[in-house]
């Protein structure tokens, strides 16, 4: 690691300065770009695993008010470290968030329990759609209702709400969700957190392992509640295509750093993003020796 | 051929001569087991709720027994008595998900698994220096406890039925259906069951795990208080109890870890099973088959039915 850093300790620190900066200035650009304050934000955040595994290095993004904004990189560039950092589920891993902050709705939430942020509106749908497999799918859904107070005739009506947004739940209320296709796993597990009632959802990788057309529908699911219901989304996703097609804002993160963010549209038309992440190059594939200057481009980024 | 004889033909034979003593042998049979399914049902709750097998719950047995018999000797009334051994034992399940269980979330179950072994032990301390080690009396009558027996006269013979079985059969029926009704009907149960799933997802949908682990461990008690009132009143009050208490893997091996009916089923097979194995096949073994029967049934599920009964299938998709 050391090496590959380079410089002196005070070129780094000069260059820390210079990131933060930059990153003040990103989650500017993302809550004006949405024309109100962040509903969540997260500003500079280094996340430990087990004391020794550094994993974010300085994160920092802001998700609007009633927005879809992407969080897109490879696999093990910290997309899910920082879901869970927000959740708070990191602690259940050992994992710690030793520096920054994260706020929700103002108010700083890095210290708080997992359940408490639901009840405050914030939840995460976690990669690879975990319900629970004994309860049949109904009592999925009423599980996400725990942490509500609001009484029975509450929850009955946005159980209604949630099978009407998804007609295939209601079909298989009954059955046991672990016998259920990934398709209707995933929005038993959205739907399941949609019973909290929450204002942002943390959907991690919804398009995991499912068909490209299950996938478009889970998409326009997402896109519906956003519109109808106002939930924002914070969206971590490796398909960059289908993501920034239906988000509005975008972060790419690189080895646990952002290294590029803008509008959905911008990051779609960016040479680079085109070339690495949605597979497509403009007139002619570029040789693999230009590869280089992109690291240093990349380099340059972080 | 004698031997043939004596496995095959005698004991039914002998059944079909003495039918009221076969319906004794019967009727203590289902005592027994029913006490072995509420025992077992103490480990199925912790096991589905936090996948850890309570080594510690034969001692919660006796602690829970002793702390009855103790606060009554103290002076307190019966009731009063009962209400703060409830008490008690809330207060332990708070004191074990707070000091061992919060402290290890998410190890491995085998360190849990030890965590409990080292409870068991603390127990046994606390049990020992608080109430002393000598046998003691359960308080039967002072709890309201029927005593005597009937007897019956089927087939011109006689069967004594205790009331205090009666009672031990009943409470375990109460028990057992207000627990399937917890878990199955209340918004508390089906977070148990969704943490018996998957920790991380029950976490996620904003499930408190200390607060459901609480729960659990309180249930557990008051399993482990009703079970030991009834094992105490059988027997005495005493660490010697807690031997019993181990009879409950075999019982759980034949259900199945984390099934409640599985535990009910199993305590009874392995009751009716052992008395009748006893009574009538046990003199070609020699006796004291009672001892050992449990756990000869034990081995042979897991060599051809490791899940138990009712244990939950894995679910796999193909």
């Amino acid at each position: 690691m050391g090496n590959r850093a380079g410089g002196g300790p005070l070129i780094r620190l000069q260059l820390k300065v210079l990131r933060d900066m930059a990153n003040i200035v990103h989650a500017e650009g993302a809550a004006a770009a949405a024309g109100q304050a962040p509903v969540l934000s997260i500003n500079n955040i280094e996340v430990i695993y087990d004391h020794v595994i550094l994993v974010l290095k300085g994160v920092s993004l802001d998700v609007p008010q009633g927005g879809i904004t992407a969080l897109l990189g490879a696999n093990g560039a910290g997309k899910t470290t920082t879901l869970k950092a927000v959740s708070n589920l990191l602690k259940a891993e050992r994992g710690q968030v030793t520096k920054g902050s994260i706020t929700f709705k103002g108010e700083r939430v890095d210290t708080l329990n997992p359940n408490d942020l639901v009840r405050r509106g914030c939840i995460q749908v976690m990669e690879g759609r975990h319900c629970f497999g004994h309860l049949s799918v109904e009592e999925n859904l009423l599980t996400g209702a725990f942490t509500r107070k609001d009484g029975q005739a509450a929850i009955a009506n946005d159980l209604e709400m949630v099978y009407n947004y998804f007609p295939r739940l209601r079909e298989r209320r009954n059955s046991q969700a672990g016998y259920t296709s990934g398709g209707e796993q995933q929005m038993c597990a959205i739907g399941r957190a949609l019973m909290s009632k929450p204002t942002t959802i943390l959907l991690d990788e919804p398009s995991m392992g499912l068909a490209p057309q299950l996938v478009e529908e889970i998409f326009e699911i997402v896109k519906a509640l956003n519109d109808n219901e106002g939930v924002s989304f914070l969206l971590a996703e490796q398909n960059t295509n289908i993501a920034l097609r239906y988000a509005k804002y975008g972060y790419i993160l690189e080895n646990g750093r952002v290294v590029m963010d803008g509008e959905a549209q911008a990051l779609r038309d960016n040479e680079d993003v085109k070339e690495f992440y949605l597979g497509v190059s403009g007139e002619n594939r570029r040789s693999f020796r230009n590869v280089k200057a992109y690291k240093r481009r990349k380099r340059w980024l972080a | 051929m004698d031997i043939l004889y004596n496995i095959f033909i005698d004991p039914f034979v002998q059944m079909g001569n003495a039918p009221d003593f076969l319906l004794q042998v019967l009727w203590s049979g289902f005592v027994g087991g029913t006490l072995y399914s509420l025992i077992a049902l103490g480990f199925v709750l912790i096991f589905k709720a936090s996948g850890v097998f309570n080594f510690a719950q034969g001692i919660m047995v006796v602690f829970a027994a002793l702390t009855l018999v103790g606060l009554y000797n103290l002076g307190l009334p019966a009731w009063l008595a009962l209400i703060a051994t409830i008490g008690v034992m809330a207060l332990l399940a708070i004191g074990v998900e707070r000091v061992v269980l919060r402290k290890l979330v998410n190890q491995p179950d085998i360190i849990l698994f030890m965590a409990t072994i080292g409870l068991t032990y603390f127990l046994i301390g606390l049990g020992e220096s608080i109430f002393g080690g000598e046998p003691k009396k359960m308080i039967t009558e002072e709890l309201g406890l029927p005593s005597g027996s009937t007897s019956f006269e089927p087939f011109g013979g006689l069967v004594i039925i205790e009331h205090l079985d009666v009672a031990a059969v009943v409470m375990a029926i109460v028990l057992v259906t207000g627990l399937a009704i917890f878990f199955n009907k209340t918004r508390i149960g089906r977070a148990l069951r969704a943490v018996a799933d998957d920790h991380q997802a029950a976490l996620s949908v904003g499930i408190s795990l200390n607060q459901i682990w609480a729960i659990v461990w309180f249930a557990a008690g008051i399993v482990a208080l009703a079970t030991g009132i009834m094992w105490g009143a059988k027997s005495d009050v005493s660490f010697a109890l807690q031997i019993v208490a181990l009879k409950a893997l075999p019982v759980l091996i034949i259900g199945g870890f984390t099934s409640i009916p599985g535990a009910i089923i199993g305590g009874l097979i392995i009751g009716f099973g052992e008395k009748l194995f006893e009574i009538y096949w046990g003199s070609l073994l020699g006796s004291g088959v009672e001892g050992w029967f449990a756990y000869v049934i034990a081995l042979i599920f897991l060599l051809f039915r490791p899940q138990g009964l009712f244990g939950e299938k894995i679910i796999e998709r193909i």
